[in-house]
């Protein structure tokens, strides 16, 4: 079993297939899962507070602004743990909702980076792409030990 | 309850959502996030004419759109991006134009970085709710009876009594005890106008001190500084109908208002950081051997162009002041380059964030440092008013507007 981070990190449908394929999957709702069951904190919507941001000064540096700080606060630890990556490209920023395109760029450079086994695809657009994308996936995720 | 509509981008990442909601909470307010579909937020360039690659921003943008084609949903909105992010600045400028020109509904915006706590929101949310909620009494325009005013700001204390639309009676002196310091004010302007407290129908407080003047004083109208200082400065400068902009450069921080038949619209109340302060030109006065009152007819024979300086910080603008006098310039030059120095500031930092309408009038007592309306008059290419008992404009307002509650 691989710790697989699939990026956008909120996608549910990558977490299933790699769960499916049984390996664990890094998605950013089992680290908000955490925050908001954190005992003593109450800081809704996510439990996220101004300690986070500081946090996040371990991927970024101060000047980044604290939204970006702060979600990093929440990817980076995932990064580190993560043994493999599947990143997916699209141009539309209704995929994944991470909401921050600073962000997204900031952990898509560090996947790369980290010398993991990393699959990176386009967005599908009709079923066709869909099946190959679902198939590729499918093939990286049975190759990894 | 006054619903405020929030259109922003990374402020529960950050963990200011909760000093948000405190700030809202204080002033007897409720946050509200418009309902948007999937498709507002992609054909948003087709109705708002931008989309950035960040989702959130596009989000606050189509909720924008949203508030506009139904303005009933929101009483005012609170439009807010981290700090130092460009796309956020850029779309935060953008929405607040938007709504600014495309609706009557008040907007404050404002960047956060993680240290936003609810204090510093606080008057500002104050001013957002007073704009929504007492529209009728903010378009008041004469002042009746026997009123009086006290602004308990952070470095001086004023204090006026109006009768019938004039001023009677005027008081001022430094801030120090903030009781104290508003008796003396207080009793000055009734001892000038010949009255005494009893007699005074209402009094209206504002400035940081003003809810602990105000309980002791037992006032009728107790109001944040931004509306009623705008109010005050139409009512000087004679021009309540139409827009206006108001700039306020105070001892501990800078208000810039845009004002509609005199409604402020759009604010933004600065102060990070001393150098754009009332406190920088009191320290260079300092340095220059001059009394405040001094420093700005010393600067009037000056020119800037002399003497390198522009510094938000006021460690760094002192160090330009020092450098330059030790190199020999004149200290006239020097007063006009600190002049400068903090309009600069103001103009950089702060009017940015609003629109700029004619007339602009420069009020509070740094208006009165005479080379500081004229450096802005030489930023903003166009003139700058300063009206009569510009020093006094917080305590007018109150005095203008408590007596509106007389009459109701």
């Amino acid at each position: 079993m691989v710790k697989v981070m699939v990026y956008p990190p909120t996608s549910m449908i990558l977490a299933d297939l790699v769960e499916r394929m049984g390996h664990e999957a890094l998605v950013v709702s089992k680290e908000v899962r955490k925050k908001v069951n954190t005992i003593g904190l109450d800081s809704p919507p996510l439990n996220m507070t101004p300690e986070d941001p500081k946090k996040g000064l371990k991927y970024a540096a101060v000047d980044v602004p604290s939204g970006v700080r702060g979600r990093m606060a929440l990817f980076g630890p995932m990064i580190e743990e993560a043994n493999a990556a599947i990143v997916i490209k699209g141009n539309s920023c209704t995929l994944g909702c991470t909401g921050c395109a600073r962000t997204n760029e900031l952990t898509r450079f560090l996947l790369r980076t980290k010398r993991i086994p990393i699959l990176e695809l386009d967005y599908p657009t009709d079923d066709a792409e869909a099946k190959r994308f679902v198939h590729k996936i499918r093939q990286f995720l049975e190759g990894l030990k | 309850m006054i619903r405020i509509a929030q259109l922003s981008c990374g402020s529960e990442y950050s963990g200011v959502q909760t000093e948000l909601q405190k700030a809202v909470d204080s002033v007897g307010a409720e946050l509200i996030y418009p309902e948007v579909s999937l498709e507002d937020v992609q054909d948003v360039e087709k109705r708002f004419g931008i989309e950035v690659a960040s989702g959130d921003l596009n989000l606050a943008m189509a909720r924008a759109t949203r508030i506009v084609e139904n303005p009933d949903i929101a009483d005012a909105v609170f439009v807010a991006t981290c700090f130092r992010c460009a796309e956020g600045a850029i779309v935060r400028s953008e929405i607040r134009k938007y709504i600014h020109e495309n609706s009557s509904i008040p907007v404050l915006s404002y960047s956060f970085t993680e240290r936003t706590t609810a204090e510093t929101l606080l008057t500002r949310m104050e001013a957002l709710v007073t704009t929504a909620k007492y529209k009728g009494l903010l378009s008041r325009e004469r002042q009746t009876g026997l009123t009086a005013g006290i602004d308990s700001g952070s470095t001086t204390t004023k204090s006026v009594v109006m009768r019938d639309n004039e001023i009677i009676g005027t008081g001022w002196g430094p801030t120090t005890e903030v009781l104290k310091s508003a008796e003396d004010a207080y009793n000055a302007a009734l001892k000038e106008a010949g009255v005494k407290k009893e007699e005074i129908e209402g009094l209206g407080t504002t400035g940081y001190g003003r809810h602990l003047v105000g309980k002791h004083f037992g006032a009728k109208l107790i109001l944040e500084e931004i509306t009623v200082n705008s109010k005050g400065a139409v009512f000087l400068a004679d021009a309540q109908k139409g827009s206006a902009t108001v700039i306020d450069i105070g001892g501990m921080d800078n208000k810039a208002i845009s004002v509609q038949d005199g409604i402020p619209g759009t604010f933004t109340m600065g102060g990070i950081c001393a150098g754009a302060s009332g406190r920088f030109l009191e320290l260079s006065a300092r340095r220059l051997g001059v009394n405040i009152t001094e420093l700005g007819q010393l600067a009037m024979k000056g020119d800037q162009t002399k003497v390198p300086m522009n510094s938000y910080c006021i460690v760094f603008g002192t160090q330009s002041l020092v450098n330059s006098l030790s190199a020999g310039s004149k200290p006239e030059d020097v007063a006009m380059a600190a002049c400068h120095s903090v309009a600069e500031q103001v103009f950089e930092q702060q009017l940015q964030e609003i629109e700029v309408k004619e007339p602009v009038i420069m009020v509070g007592g740094t208006s009165l440092i005479e080379g500081l309306p004229k450096a802005m008059e030489q930023l903003l290419g166009i003139k700058v008013i300063v009206p009569h008992h510009a020093q006094y404009i917080g305590c007018v307002g109150a005095s203008l507007l408590v007596s509106g509650l007389l009459e109701d």
